[in-house]
């Protein structure tokens, strides 16, 4: 889309979608559905190198830094401590200040420790971090992630790798509504459709992983992502029509016979 | 020769020269040193420092770096959760 930019921290981005790269058969793939995606915000995990076997290829290899902004994650992060830990571990490897901040509460659903995920973003905050914290869909968490420094808040739509799409979007729309930083959705996306509904609904951007590299077809799916993230802006800004419960006609009654 | 000492590297011991640095240790693991972080004895060090800091018996070296990641991969995979029948 042009001339619509979206802009985090003083940071322009030119792709309201932006993806994972995770769970892919290989970089090869990642690369292509990336491209598909025509994403420009591609997150990643921080671990440990693989020092036995030094013949991988690395990911970072495949994805040109001067096209994506690598976005660091803290995932599987299940304290403050650790979450802090890769967040500076991340800034250290020399990539950027931002951080993907998640601070998990439990592995069944991966929903975020609020708590703990407030506490850790006023810590990075301080330290210079740009911080997009990984979120809950509650209205109070996002606003208290603003005021203590986040520069966009990204609610998840379903628990993450889900696939069951957007669970509560009128808590979603309170927080559109209420929270005056970009909403990232992230998270619990399945489909096309799930993608478009999140940007009809006024999130800045969608933010997703699993429905693509899960899909049959992560590459087509990629595309289909591009367009539905592209088409759910665009009606958003159109403005939609309000619903009615009986029918208006689109055809003039003047001039029947 | 200097004597041979006992460290730890991402959880596995090796043996290193005794007046090795962490720059020395991740050229002989033919590691570059763009975009990896290292973490001796949980101190995160500076990538200028590699070459400053050298390494003692018994100390814990972290090398990571990154890799494909959207969300951790698990409970869901794990037959625990909620499976919908598409």
């Amino acid at each position: 889309m042009q001339n619509d930019p979206l802009i985090i921290a003083g940071r322009e981005f030119t792709s309201r979608l932006w993806v994972g790269t995770g769970k892919y058969k290989d970089f090869a793939e990642t690369k292509k559905a990336i491209e598909a995606s025509g994403a420009d915000v591609v997150t990643v995990a921080v671990r440990r190198v693989n020092i036995t076997d030094r013949s991988k290829d690395n990911l970072l290899d495949y994805l040109d830094p001067k096209k994506y902004t690598i976005l660091p994650n803290t995932a599987g992060c299940y304290n403050v401590e650790d979450a802090l830990r890769y967040a500076r571990l991340a800034r250290a490897a020399g990539v950027s200040d931002l951080i993907k901040l998640e601070v998990l509460g439990d592995e069944r659903t991966l929903f975020p420790d609020t708590a703990g995920l407030i506490e850790a973003a006023k810590i990075l905050v301080k330290e210079g971090f740009i911080v997009l914290p990984y979120t809950n869909d509650d209205p109070i968490v996002a606003q208290k992630l603003v005021d203590v420094g986040c520069p966009a808040v990204m609610p998840l739509a379903a628990p993450i790798g889900s696939g069951l799409g957007i669970r509560n979007p009128y808590n979603l729309k309170i927080i559109m509504e209420m929270i005056k930083v970009p909403i990232i959705v992230d998270a619990g996306v399945g489909t096309a459709s799930d993608a478009a509904f999140a940007m009809e609904l006024g999130a800045d951007a969608v933010l997703m992983n699993t429905a693509i590299a899960g899909a049959q077809d992560p590459i087509a799916m990629a595309e289909a992502m591009k367009y539905a993230v592209h088409a759910g802006r665009l009606a958003y800004k159109a403005g939609r029509i309000t619903r009615k419960l009986y029918a208006t006609a689109s055809s003039p009654i003047e001039g029947m016979l | 020769m200097t004597d041979a000492i006992q460290i730890q590297v991402n959880g596995e011991q090796r043996g290193c020269r005794a007046d090795a640095t962490v720059g020395d240790l991740l050229r002989e693991l033919a590691i570059k040193t763009e975009r990896v972080a290292v973490e001796l004895n949980l101190e995160i060090l500076e990538r200028k420092d590699f070459d400053q800091r050298s390494l003692k018996q018994g100390d814990r070296v972290e090398i990571l770096s990154f890799i494909g990641g959207g969300a951790p991969v698990a409970a869901q995979y794990r037959g625990r959760g909620l499976v919908h029948a598409e």
